[in-house]
């Protein structure tokens, strides 16, 4: 198990240094510094193993975080707690950074204590971890019995992410899903690879204990009530995901720890008790039948040693009705350039030499649209016998609809104890698409 | 939330004055005197300060150990958030200062009697990290109470508290009855609380491995399952890592199984859904591939394994270590998914290289056009790692789909063009692989290769290159001008390019006789008589006598047709592949190593279910499973083996022939080569012709190839090896050295019908290796030759290995092989192994063992006092290691005469508080010394040795022979 857990900040000055075994000594602490943080060349593992001794690491702007141990550990497990931790420490105090770190060391300490016993990963969810760490630390005197023993039952039990007796006057919940698109295009227009990954962000103000049902338009579901003629529950609370009768398949998908993973493996159901606040249901990948917002065409044409002759075309392709924001094509330029000259018919074009790009700003565009960039760029002669090696074109955007196709169906909420029903609830749902890496080759 | 963050810094700004950072800057003078004032202040939110100094100072690795008594005085408190700075504190510097630590006992056990759960579990969490051994004994009454107590809060700490425990003081724990407590855990209503009981029992078991203490049944299995519902992302891990470990009765039970685990992948935390597959993998072995549910699961596994490659980089990096694995043992499951492998030109340098390497193995005729057409991409990128692992990766594809082969090679050609350096000398060398594959297909392409001879500065390249020039010197007219050139520095260029520069001259002399007698006779007296090499010169001397004696054999020898190179190439060796399978998502899946590479102390070999050793299931899936235990054969990809074998010396003859004189050309040597080498080669192997460095994986073989394994010994091996340790008593031996017991080192059924079982042991200062050679085939058996691979002390047979043949059928004979330690030597994983052929007439057969260190224990092995107080110091502590011997009953007189007859000798004795002392020495075969302290107490069975020794890596091996010495 993790032996230990050090946070170094950008110098390699250790900032928190937790040894939970025996096995790590204090030179581990110098080891990673010396041969990680201070090694010459580029870090080419994020696991390092030092004399033995196993390094894993992540880092969070410039401060770097380690997780020591000589043991066969379960690696994926302790990315995930360096995750975990950060995220925990993120909610606690906000960013990140050496200032935050140093400012709360104090409860660092007091949550490794509690969430890392001997190496061994325990209850790290803020929700619960809230109830009684805090920063004041006296909470530990005020508590009644009843609100002790409410406090172990929650960060022991099975509903581990909620506590009881929630209120809220208005019960809310916004739900978001949240989709990047990730395209290769190669230069001829042929998708080399594309795909959604998708989130489903939910934030609930709900009351009591709730027991939540959400449906999209999986494919396997629809078919299979298409076939059995079908539950009825299907149009009643329609979210207003539209008439949409189409249906997506979905590659995979995974949930937040409340979802019933054998429920939703034997009947293809998402229920859940939720957590309070924001958190994020489930993710998914899509790679079929994927609506690719925009096309970019390019065309690079090199006229002698110095000259190089670009233009792009981008086309939108979705309904006209709707608008693209934040669009942004980036052409990256040779190492070599000393000069551009950039016409484009919409938007704001500017070639960034630190950046070895020509970035390309269009605020907003609609549907089935086309927009074009045309730019000379003027090289230095250089006896480099390496070819400039062609980086892809990138594009970022943001589009209000789901790239994948998929649509919520109903989020239903019951709560057996309190007297508001499922109509009570107001729902709001909100579809973004942003671009992940979306390249295309030139 | 982030309103909520920012309401709590608004807190901390107005509300009070305190920014903890504070704490980070003091490194004044007298500091720790200041403290010491302020610790001892009469203001509680002072002595809350100066704690929070002292914990800054311990934190940037200040030595504050001498305020101990001071700090400790503060934890009488009812602050929480003090005690918790205190107990911090503690955890650091109670081993320090054992009799301080003492005083804090009392608080501790008040604690753990507080109304409050909380502190409770604080208390009984903080006792156990202060590993100081007078402390235990206070600590099993509180834990006990914890164990039962009402709060699943305070329970499940206690648990984990057990693990600690064990850690410090692990006969204590069993005394005390607390593993009894703990499986009890394991049924208790509470999830948290069966997931940590489920982690610290299984670490537990770890330092038992026959304990049985994880005691998996079906019972316990179902309680599992069912807690593994309801348990936290972390126990759910615990628990999935505990279940691999289980072997199910049939393939019913393991379907039930699988199914219930299969919802699991569906989960957000990428290390559920990796254990999760950990256990399908395995489980999956005991299934009929007939039954639906078998396509079922494997078609359930592609997804989830896709879905952890939009992770983070990080965990990106260890899926897809593992997924190499996975793809290497089950290649259906993603053979349909090759473009989310594709490389993104922002993942970082690591994930790009293990991308890449999945590619190359998912390739296949239905997507190689694709596949080529990244890999150009690719070879045009900046890092150079990365380019030359792509071109080498279209040289690979080549050799594996013969349809591209021509497109490959048309790419490497455009490559070339490019003229960046590395890209040429990369592509030269698999140009040469494909050459190999195909021969007499590209041979156009030559000429554009010799244009680059200039350019190539790296020792492979010009190998490539100068093989290339050598295997088709008819063709090219200057053949003779360009290896004269390489031969102008000949002294200065790396063994590769010499042993390539001897060979590709000999065969350009067999080609064009008239015009290159100087070039080979100047070639052959610079390989023979400059050289120190062996290898070098000992070819040498048989290409000279061969080509005086008779050309036409020569010409027969070198100019003979080449094996095929084959395709899979770097493929990890079947056993170690089943273990890390085994161990998928842990440490080792991502090394790719076994845990004993790595960790300290004795590990399991953990096996897939079905295969090896488990003949006695009688279900279906026995089919199954002996197809699976064929393809894991004995020995790895013969390749490995063989490239070291070819560069044996070849000394020791492997017929009966005149013991060798030293030096020089010998006739042994010679018949070796007509027949005895070539067999001894395998098929795989080419003769003389070309020593390419004797691999066939030749394109992996070279660079960074990153699956280069050390080759697992065989499962029946360790085994034995395993159980041997384990007799106890019992075995009446004979006087004299410790001599372990005969196990079976080559099965009759993996060699055709030989059977050879064996031991080692030491006798009047040689070696032995002893030998039961049983014929359990239907004909005689005669020819029998022996050959080591390097290994760790250079072991090597002293002379041939003596087999009255012909052997008939059901015959067994016993042999003594007599063994020096001049061989060549190697860094073997682990240590003691040993990997050996044996040849007869039938056919060559590998096979590995591991001797007992003690053998290379010499006579000259005892030390002066004076010495070994000076050497025991001088060793720094990092290269001590302790271990602890079980059940062993002798008094120290007798154990010392037990180990100076295997050569371990007492140099000195002291008693203390009724604990005898020994202080021992011993001196390996080439030198390493080993000093050892052997700690007896009357009346307690278990020994605790510490060893010392200058080459640490020993220690294991040594340990285990003392076990085996004292136990038998």
């Amino acid at each position: 198990m993790i032996g230990g857990l050090f946070i170094y900040n950008h110098k390699g000055e250790v900032l928190i240094s937790r040894v939970y075994r025996d096995d790590i000594g204090r030179n581990a602490v110098d080891a990673f510094r010396v041969n990680v943080i201070h090694a010459r060349q580029q870090v080419r593992s994020p696991v390092t193993n030092i004399a033995r001794t196993s390094f894993f690491h992540v880092k969070r702007s410039n401060i770097w975080l380690a997780a020591v141990t000589k043991q066969n550990v379960n690696a994926a497990m302790v990315f995930e707690f360096l995750y975990k931790m950060c995220d925990v420490m993120t909610a606690y105090f906000g960013k990140i950074s050496e200032e935050n770190i140093k400012n709360n060391f104090v409860l660092i300490y007091e949550l490794l204590d509690e969430i890392l016993d001997f190496g061994y990963p325990q209850n790290s969810e803020t929700g619960a971890l809230k109830t009684f760490i805090t920063q004041q630390g006296i909470k530990g005197q005020l508590q009644t019995k009843e609100e002790q023993s409410q406090i172990t039952s929650q960060v022991t039990g099975q509903i581990g992410w909620r506590r009881e007796g929630i209120k809220y006057r208005r019960n809310e919940l916004f739900l978001d899903v949240l989709e990047s698109v990730n395209l290769l295009m190669s230069p001829q227009g042929q998708v080399l690879s594309a795909h959604v990954s998708g989130r489903v962000v939910m934030k609930s103000y709900l009351s009591g204990m709730p027991e939540c049902k959400f449906g999209m338009n999986d494919k396997i579901v629809i078919d299979k009530q298409g076939k059995g003629g079908a539950s009825d529950d299907a149009g009643k609370s329609d979210l207003g995901g539209g008439s949409g009768k189409q249906s997506i398949a979905i590659d995979d998908c995974t949930f937040h720890q409340c979802v019933r993973l054998s429920k939703f493996d034997s009947e293809r159901s998402i229920s859940f008790i939720p957590p309070d606040g924001e958190y994020e249901l489930m993710r998914y990948r899509t790679t079929k039948d994927i609506i690719l917002p925009f096309r970019v065409i390019p065309l690079v044409r090199e006229v002698g040693r110095t000259k190089l002759e670009v233009k792009v075309v981008i086309k939108s392709n979705f309904k006209p009705s709707l608008l693209a924001q934040k669009i942004e094509v980036r052409i990256p330029t040779p190492l070599n350039t000393s000069g551009v000259q950039v016409i484009c018919m919409k938007g704001k074009a500017k070639y960034k030499a630190s950046e070895n790009a020509i970035v390309w700003k269009i605020k907003r565009m609609a549907g089935m649209k086309e927009s074009q960039i045309s730019a000379e760029i003027e090289l230095l002669p250089t006896n480099d016998k390496k070819k400039w090696a062609r980086p892809p074109i990138s594009m970022n955007f943001e589009v209000p609809f789901a790239p994948s196709g998929l649509k919520v169906r109903y989020l239903k909420v019951f709560e057996s104890k309190l007297n508001y029903s499922d109509h009570d609830v107001i729902k709001w749902v909100r579809y973004i698409g942003r671009s992940g890496i979306y390249e295309t080759r030139c | 939330m982030q309103e909520w963050a920012n309401q709590l810094c608004e807190n901390r700004q107005f509300g009070s004055k305190m920014t903890d950072s504070k704490y980070f800057t003091t490194t004044k003078k007298g500091e720790i005197f200041e403290l010491k004032a302020e610790l001892n202040s009469d203001k509680k939110e002072k002595k809350k300060e100066a704690v929070k100094k002292v914990i800054a100072s311990m934190t940037v690795g200040k030595d504050v150990s001498a305020l101990f008594p001071d700090v400790v005085n503060c934890m009488q408190t009812d602050n929480l958030e003090l005690k918790k700075l205190v107990y911090l504190y503690l955890m650091n510097y109670a081993k320090s200062q054992p009799d301080m630590a003492i005083m804090a006992v009392n608080t501790f056990v008040k604690d753990c009697e507080d109304p409050n759960p909380l502190i409770r579990a604080l208390a009984v969490r903080t006792m156990g990290c202060i590993r100081v051994d007078k402390i235990t004994e206070y600590l099993c009454e509180p834990l006990r109470k914890c164990l039962k107590d009402e709060d699943p809060y305070v329970r499940k700490t206690a648990a984990v508290c057990v693990a600690k425990l064990h850690d410090i003081n692990a006969q204590l724990v069993e005394d005390q009855g607390f593993l009894d407590t703990l499986k009890d855990l394991i049924s208790d209503s509470n999830p948290m609380v069966v997931a940590n009981a489920v982690a610290a029992l299984s670490e537990i078991a770890e330092s038992h491995p026959n304990s049985n203490l994880m005691d998996l049944n079906p019972q316990t299995m179902n309680k599992l399952l069912t807690a593994l519902n309801e348990c936290t992302e972390w126990g759910q891990i615990f628990i999935l890592d505990c279940l691999a470990n289980y072997t199910p009765r049939d393939d019913r039970e393991s379907q039930s199984i699988c199914e219930r685990v299969t919802p699991r992948l569906s989960h957000a935390n990428s290390a559920v859904v990796l254990s999760a597959v950990k256990v399908l993998m395995k489980f999956m072995e005991m299934l009929p591939k007939d039954l639906d549910y078998y396509g079922t699961l494997l078609k359930k596994l592609a997804p989830p394994l896709v879905t952890l490659l939009s992770a983070e980089p990080e965990l990106q990096y260890v899926a897809l270590r593992n997924i190499n694995l996975i793809v290497q043992r089950r290649p259906e499951i993603l053979k349909h998914e090759m473009k989310v492998f594709f490389v993104k030109y922002n993942d970082p340098i690591y994930v790009k290289l293990e991308k890449l390497d999945i590619m190359i193995r998912l390739a296949s005729q239905a997507n190689i056009a694709q596949v080529l057409a990244e890999l150009k991409e690719y070879a045009t990128e900046v890092d150079v790692d990365f380019v030359r692992k792509a071109v080498r990766a279209i040289g690979r594809c080549a050799i594996k789909v013969e349809q591209s082969a021509e497109r490959c090679v048309s790419t490497l050609l455009d490559l070339i063009q490019t003229k960046v350096n590395y890209v040429v000398q990369e592509a030269i060398v698999v140009i040469k692989d494909i050459f190999r594959k195909y021969p007499n297909k590209y041979e156009s392409v030559i000429a554009t290769l010799c244009e680059n001879l200039d350019s190539l500065d790296e020792p492979e390249a010009r190998a490539a290159m100068i093989w290339i020039v050598g295997e088709y010197a008819e063709r090219i007219d200057n053949a003779d001008e360009l290896l004269e050139s390489f031969l102008e520095g000949f002294h200065d260029e790396s063994t590769q390019v010499q042993l390539q520069l001897r060979t590709a001259i000999v065969k350009l002399f067999l080609k064009k006789p008239t015009e290159t007698q100087e070039l080979v006779q100047q070639v052959l007296s610079l390989a023979t008589q400059d050289s120190d090499n062996p290898d070098l010169r000992d070819r040498g001397y048989i290409y000279w006598r061969l080509l005086s004696t008779d050309p036409v054999a020569a010409k027969e020898v070198v100019l003979a047709e080449k094996p095929l190179i084959s395709e899979e190439t770097d493929l990890i060796e079947p056993t170690l592949l089943e273990e890390l399978i085994c161990h998928i998502g842990t440490l080792a899946s991502v090394y790719h190593k076994p845990p004993s590479a790595f960790v300290e102390g004795r590990g399991q070999h953990k096996r897939l279910p079905g295969s090896g050793g488990s003949a006695e299931s009688e279900s279906p899936d026995a089919v199954s499973a002996g197809a699976a235990n064929e393809v894991a054969a004995v020995i790895p990809s013969q390749g490995d083996l063989l490239g070291d074998l070819l560069n044996l010396d070849l000394t020791p003859p492997a017929t009966t022939g005149p013991p060798p004189h030293s030096g020089g050309m010998q006739l042994g040597a010679m018949d070796l080569l007509g027949g005895g080498l070539d067999s001894l080669m395998g098929d795989e192997s080419e003769p003389l012709g070309g020593d390419l460095g004797g691999s066939p994986a030749m394109g992996a073989g070279f660079g960074a190839a990153p699956a280069a394994m050390p080759p697992a010994f065989s499962a029946p091996v360790s085994g034995g090896l395993e159980d041997l340790f384990d007799l106890g008593g019992g075995v009446g031996m004979p006087l004299g050295s410790f001599c372990p017991p005969k196990t079976v080192w080559l099965p009759a059924m993996k060699a055709k019908g030989l059977e050879i079982s064996g031991t080692f042991v030491r006798r009047a200062g040689v070696i032995q290796m002893e030998m039961t050679i049983t014929n359990k085939a239907m004909s005689v058996m005669t020819g029998f030759a022996i050959q080591f691979n390097r290994n760790s002390f250079g072991l090597a047979p002293a002379g041939p290995i003596q087999v009255p043949s012909p052997l008939s059928p059901n015959q067994n004979i016993e042999v003594s092989l007599p063994l020096n330690t001049v061989g060549p030597v190697m860094k073997m994983e682990p240590l003691n192994n040993l990997q050996v052929a044996i040849k007869n007439n039938i056919d060559v057969f590998y096979f590995s063992c591991q001797y007992p260190i003690s053998v290379l224990f010499v006579e000259d092995g005892k030390m002066e006092r004076q010495v070994f107080l000076a050497t025991w110091k001088d060793i720094a502590n990092e290269n001590e290691s302790q271990f602890q011997i079980k059940d062993c009953h002798l008094n120290s007189d007798t154990a010392s005469n037990k180990l100076q007859t295997s050569n371990i000798f007492t140099i000195a004795k002291r008693t203390v508080d009724g604990q005898d002392m020994l202080y021992q020495s011993m001196k390996l075969t080439n030198g390493i010394w080993v000093l050892a302290e052997l700690k007896i107490q009357a009346g307690n069975p278990n020994y605790t040795v510490s060893l010392k020794c200058r080459a640490p890596e020993v220690s294991q091996c040594v340990f285990q022979s003392y076990e085996a010495v004292l136990k038998n």
